[in-house]
């Protein structure tokens, strides 16, 4: 189905966040994300159903001021 | 000591982690500080990638308080997403609250920012808003539940110290029970020090340690600098006069002699 992945539009196989994760290589562990606005906190990750039209957004601690 | 909420600090030099030539110097800069907490933002994470990963060991290091910003948020929503993400990600509630209305000056949307602290507040947040040295808009957020307020100087990154002083002693005025903290344009040490000294509890800052030449030895500048401002608070300065008055005796003066 079609997503939006950090603003790219993407074709993926995935159900949930925690496959999307795996199905798109990422490695670290520190992340937050939000679907359609809506934090989805790291417990909810497993179960919580994507689906088309979806915005995803895939965040970092980064350096800031 | 400070008092940010309900938490403590003996350092009023507040310090970002970004612009600096390397990781390394950031760690030696921000120990240099001796700063307590220092602010993070949050950013999309590449697919494969570990970036967020390496500067959060580095920051773990330090073993400081982390203040995490919504830098580049241009409207309430992405502002409140932003801050709930951040509250996820660095189990905080604090967050340096930015809505940016203007790419030029980086100027707070004050009118979003009043709105966006409101929402935050009510859900649990303590909110650290960047805005301007506006009175009302100080006025609004602190009606809106900030214990803290934060003023820019001047624009991010611009160097140019305090360009409204009497506006920001206004607020100091005004607003004696709120942790003011200068946030944005400060460019020199001697800048910081003149924030301490019109009573504003801490400075912010991030690129005039980051981009000096030298940027360890800056951070101690700074935290010196801090130091003095403070102190010279606390001693209470004189007022400035418009006319001379001799420090030296005049009693006594040899070959006086009163003008006729």
């Amino acid at each position: 189905m079609q997503v939006t992945v950090n603003g790219e539009h993407r074709e993926i196989a995935s159900g949930t966040v925690d496959a999307l994760l795996a199905e798109l290589d990422y490695e670290g562990t520190h992340f937050a994300i939000a679907v359609n606005f809506d934090v989805l906190p790291k417990s909810r990750w497993a179960q919580t159903p994507l689906k088309a039209g979806d915005e995803i957004e895939i965040i970092t601690p980064r350096q800031g001021g | 000591m400070l008092k940010f909420y309900d938490r403590e600090f003996s350092s009023r030099l507040l310090i970002g982690t970004a612009l600096y030539p390397s990781p390394r110097i950031m760690q030696d800069s921000i120990r240099a500080a001796g700063s307590q907490i220092v602010t993070v933002s949050l950013r999309r994470e590449t697919a494969g990638g570990k970036t967020g990963d390496a500067f959060w060991s580095l920051i773990r290091e330090l073993d400081v308080t982390v203040l995490p910003n919504t830098a580049g948020c241009r409207s309430v929503r992405e502002a409140v997403t932003t801050a709930k993400l951040a509250r996820e990600l660095f189990g905080t509630s604090w967050i340096k609250l930015e809505v940016i209305a203007d790419n030029d000056t980086l100027q707070p949307d004050v009118v979003g920012l009043v709105e966006a602290a409101s929402i935050l507040i009510k859900d649990g947040f303590e909110v650290f808003p960047y805005c301007t040295e506006d009175l009302s808009v100080a006025l609004r957020l602190v009606e809106a539940g900030c214990k803290v307020v934060m003023p820019w100087a001047a624009p991010i990154g611009s160097a140019k110290g305090i360009t409204n002083r009497d506006a920001l002693k206004l607020l100091r005025a005004r607003l004696p029970d709120i942790a003011l903290v200068v946030d944005a344009g400060i460019g020199a040490p001697s800048h910081a020090a003149e924030a301490l000294e019109l009573g504003y509890d801490a400075v912010l800052l991030n690129t005039a340690v980051a981009k000096a030449e030298n940027p360890v030895a800056m951070a101690g500048a700074f935290k010196l600098a801090v130091e003095a401002g403070r102190t010279a608070f606390e001693a209470g300065l004189m007022d400035a006069r418009d006319f001379a008055s001799p420090s030296t005796p005049v009693v006594g003066t040899p070959f006086w002699h009163a003008v006729s």
